[in-house]
């Protein structure tokens, strides 16, 4: 299992029956594959769709009928398409019970910042600002480090996607819980020491007395 | 009797330097055959407003290619490198708004209201500048209202009346963006008699709408 599967694979735990859940593009979007048996789970694509399925068969792809990366999808069984404003209003109307983004940094405030690097990379931000807004619960689901560098800071030093503090942050090394002390070191990643997770982040950690290791989806 | 015209006649009715707001989301939606008049035409110094500008050589990609733009209000570029390209040229003014904030901001327009509230956007760089109001004791940001010289409308069918439908995921911006052009023009995939979509299905009235193109041949 590569570090991907496993962050999708602990976020998959933190979905309930019956709710609407919005992945975001690329590592979220895997969370899909780990849905707990059992469970009902209604994807959002904010590009206009509750219910998307995959791809459909060679051949029976439809243009109109896309995922919010302009790839083919296809609709289950009580599917509903609606058009921006229904979908925002979804998102930032306390109607979204989960997203699950990804991050470039988050914060010992538990802020975020997903959307640009000044001078380097500037994508701009889609829907990233409305749904850490409007989300009932907001995880972040991301790599601890990149190119050796801690993305878990003691402050941002890129621009945040909101001043909002998100719900959870699932590493694959950690699960941090962002609180009023600093971040929480929930859980570690199997086979992860607890001095090797706080000696591969910049931000400062509150540490309780068990930190025991993350359970994953199967 | 309303009649229908060609893309050409479109294109030909958008003078350089307008502004137009497209339906699209990642070019699923877009009005292609406007799009591609407007190319041959060689339209200068247009601003269009969006979800995004699609990738290279794809709808709204392809003014962007063809040097047509001036200036994009859109929720992301990520897609289109070209686009990236000639921001960094500074060849085309790119304003990046919230995609929830700028179906808000066109609605606002379209609906005869001063502007919108939201929450999105509070302690970023999408606040910088902009009033905030308090209700009820949270923070609001004030968004003001976005409208266009041109509304141009990705329909899946039209009635000789110019009342519309959409498919599925190419639905997105198209309906609230009828509500806002100065001008309204839909192209559509099929035009059928009156009467033969029923009034549940109709999304836009075609009172809305100004011109509408032929049916594809």
């Amino acid at each position: 299992m590569d570090a991907k599967e496993l962050i999708a694979r602990r976020v998959a735990l933190e979905l309930r029956d019956d709710t609407l859940v919005n992945l975001g593009i690329g590592l979220p979007t895997m969370v899909s594959r780990f849905v707990p048996a059992g469970l009902t789970v209604h994807f959002q694509s904010e590009n206009g769709i509750i219910g998307f399925g995959a791809r459909p068969p060679e051949g029976m792809e439809d243009v109109n009928l896309t995922d919010a990366g302009g790839g083919f999808i296809s609709a289950l069984p009580g599917a509903v398409s609606f058009d921006s404003t229904i979908s925002f209003a979804l998102i930032r109307g306390g109607h979204l019970d989960m997203t699950v983004l990804g991050g470039l940094q988050v914060d010992s405030h538990g802020r975020l910042a997903n959307w640009m690097v000044p001078g380097k990379l500037v994508p701009g931000m889609g829907g990233a600002m409305d749904l850490v807004a409007g989300a009932r619960r907001v995880v972040v689901a991301m790599q601890h480090a990149a190119r050796g560098e801690s993305k878990i800071v003691p402050e941002l030093t890129l621009p945040p996607t909101s001043s909002r503090r998100v719900s959870l942050v699932v590493t694959d090394m950690a699960v941090l819980r962002p609180s009023d002390e600093g971040l929480v070191l929930q859980e570690r990643a199997p086979g992860v020491s607890l001095e090797q997770v706080v000696a591969a982040t910049a931000a400062t950690l509150v540490v309780p007395g068990e930190v025991p290791e993350m359970k994953l989806a199967a | 009797m309303r009649s229908a015209i060609s893309a050409e006649k479109a294109a030909g009715m958008i003078p350089d330097g307008a502004s137009i707001m497209f339906g699209g989301f990642m070019g699923v939606g877009s009005p292609d055959r406007i799009f591609d008049a407007l190319v041959a035409r060689g339209a200068k110094g247009l601003t269009v407003i969006g979800n995004d500008t699609a990738r290279p050589g794809v709808a709204v990609g392809k003014l962007i290619d063809a040097g047509c733009v001036a200036k994009a209000i859109v929720s992301h570029i990520g897609t289109n490198p070209v686009t990236q390209k000639k921001m960094i040229a500074g060849e085309i003014e790119v304003e990046l708004v919230p995609q929830g904030t700028l179906a808000e901001r066109i609605r606002a327009a379209g609906s005869g209201l001063g502007g919108v509230l939201t929450r999105t956007g509070i302690g970023t760089v999408v606040a910088e500048g902009k009033q905030t109001v308090q209700v009820n004791g949270s923070e609001y940001l004030l968004e003001l209202p976005l409208s266009a010289d041109f509304a141009l409308i990705k329909a899946r069918e039209a009635d000789y009346n110019f009342n519309l439908t959409y498919r599925l995921t190419a639905t997105n911006f198209n309906p609230v963006m009828a509500l806002a052009g100065k001008t309204v023009i839909a192209e559509p995939d099929e035009v059928l008699p009156v009467g033969v979509i029923p009034p549940d299905a109709v999304r836009t009235p075609g009172v809305l709408v100004h011109f509408l193109l032929e049916r594809p041949q």
